[in-house]
C-alpha cells in the first residue's frame, strides 16, 4: 500500500479520489473520507491564505501516512492539502482511507487529520471581509490534545 | 564530496547552513531564507535560537518565546535540544495550523 500524498494549489474532487483508490479493488469493504472546508466565520472572513514548507509538507504527511499504515490494515490512503488562497465554502484538505472493514478506515482517517493539524508544516492567515489582512491563525490546544489520544 | 572519513572537519570549524523561516517568524525576521556561518559552540537548535535572538530587533521579536517556536532540521521536526550535527537546512516556524 503506497499512500498518495499531494500538496497543491488547485482544488480536488472527492469522487475522483475515492474512485482512484477503490476502482478494481473488490477486496475493499470500507471507504472513509474527511474533507476540511474554509468557514466564513460568521461572514467576517473573505479567505484563508495557506503558507507551507515545500518539500517538508509532503515528507511529513508521508511520515504520518506511513505510521497510519503500520497501525491499521489499510488497503489505500490518500491525503491532499491545498496551499494559497482558499475562500469560504472551498475545500482545504482531504483524507481518504480504505480497508476491508470500517473500523480501521474510520480510525486511520481520524488519526491522519489529528496529526496533519499538529505536524504538517502549514500556516493559515486570515483575509477579512472588510478588506484588511487579519492575523495568523493561532494553534489550538485542543488540536494538540486530540493528537495525544493516539500516543 | 572531497571530504572523507579519514579527514573529518574539526568540530570547531565555522560551518555554513541554510536557514528558512515561515509565517510570522519570516515576517518578523524580515526574510524567507538566508545562509549563515554558525558561531563556534552552536550545537543544538536552542543554541542557534539564542544566537539568532541577538542579531537584531526583528530576530529578537521572532524568537522571543523560545517555548513557542518550532524547528525542523533537514525537513524533519526537531526539539530544542536536538543537535544540529551535519544539518544543511534548518527551519523555524510557529506552531502549525494546517488541516
Amino acid at each position: 500500500m503506497t499512500p498518495v500524498i499531494r500538496i497543491q494549489r488547485e482544488d480536488f474532487d472527492l469522487a475522483a479520489e475515492v474512485a482512484a483508490l477503490s476502482a478494481g479493488r473488490p477486496d475493499i469493504g470500507a471507504v472513509v473520507s474527511f474533507t476540511g472546508l474554509c468557514r466564513d466565520e460568521g461572514g467576517t472572513l473573505a479567505a484563508l491564505e495557506l503558507e507551507h514548507y515545500p518539500g517538508m509538507a509532503e515528507a511529513e504527511i508521508g511520515r504520518v501516512a506511513a505510521e497510519a499504515a503500520t497501525r491499521w490494515p489499510l488497503l489505500g490512503l490518500s491525503a491532499i492539502h491545498r496551499f494559497g488562497l482558499v475562500r469560504p465554502g472551498e475545500q482545504i484538505v482531504l483524507v481518504v482511507a480504505t480497508s476491508a472493514h470500517r473500523r480501521a478506515a474510520f480510525e486511520a482517517a481520524d488519526f491522519m487529520m489529528d496529526y496533519l493539524k499538529t505536524r504538517a508544516p502549514f500556516w493559515k492567515r486570515e483575509h477579512l471581509a472588510d478588506g484588511t489582512t487579519g492575523g495568523w491563525v493561532e494553534a489550538k490546544q485542543e488540536d494538540d490534545d486530540a493528537a495525544l489520544r493516539w500516543s | 564530496m572531497t571530504q572523507t572519513l579519514a579527514d573529518p572537519a574539526p568540530a570547531t570549524a565555522t560551518r555554513r547552513v541554510r536557514l528558512v523561516y515561515f509565517a510570522w517568524v519570516r515576517e518578523r525576521v524580515g526574510l524567507g531564507e538566508e545562509e549563515v556561518a554558525l558561531p563556534a559552540g552552536t550545537e543544538t537548535v536552542l543554541d542557534l535560537v539564542r544566537w539568532l535572538k541577538t542579531r537584531d530587533e526583528g530576530y529578537a521579536a521572532a524568537f522571543a518565546d523560545e517555548k513557542l517556536i518550532r524547528a525542523a532540521i533537514d525537513r524533519v521536526h526537531a526539539k530544542p535540544g536536538t543537535r544540529l550535527a551535519h544539518a544543511s537546512e534548518i527551519a523555524f516556524f510557529p506552531p502549525m495550523t494546517g488541516g
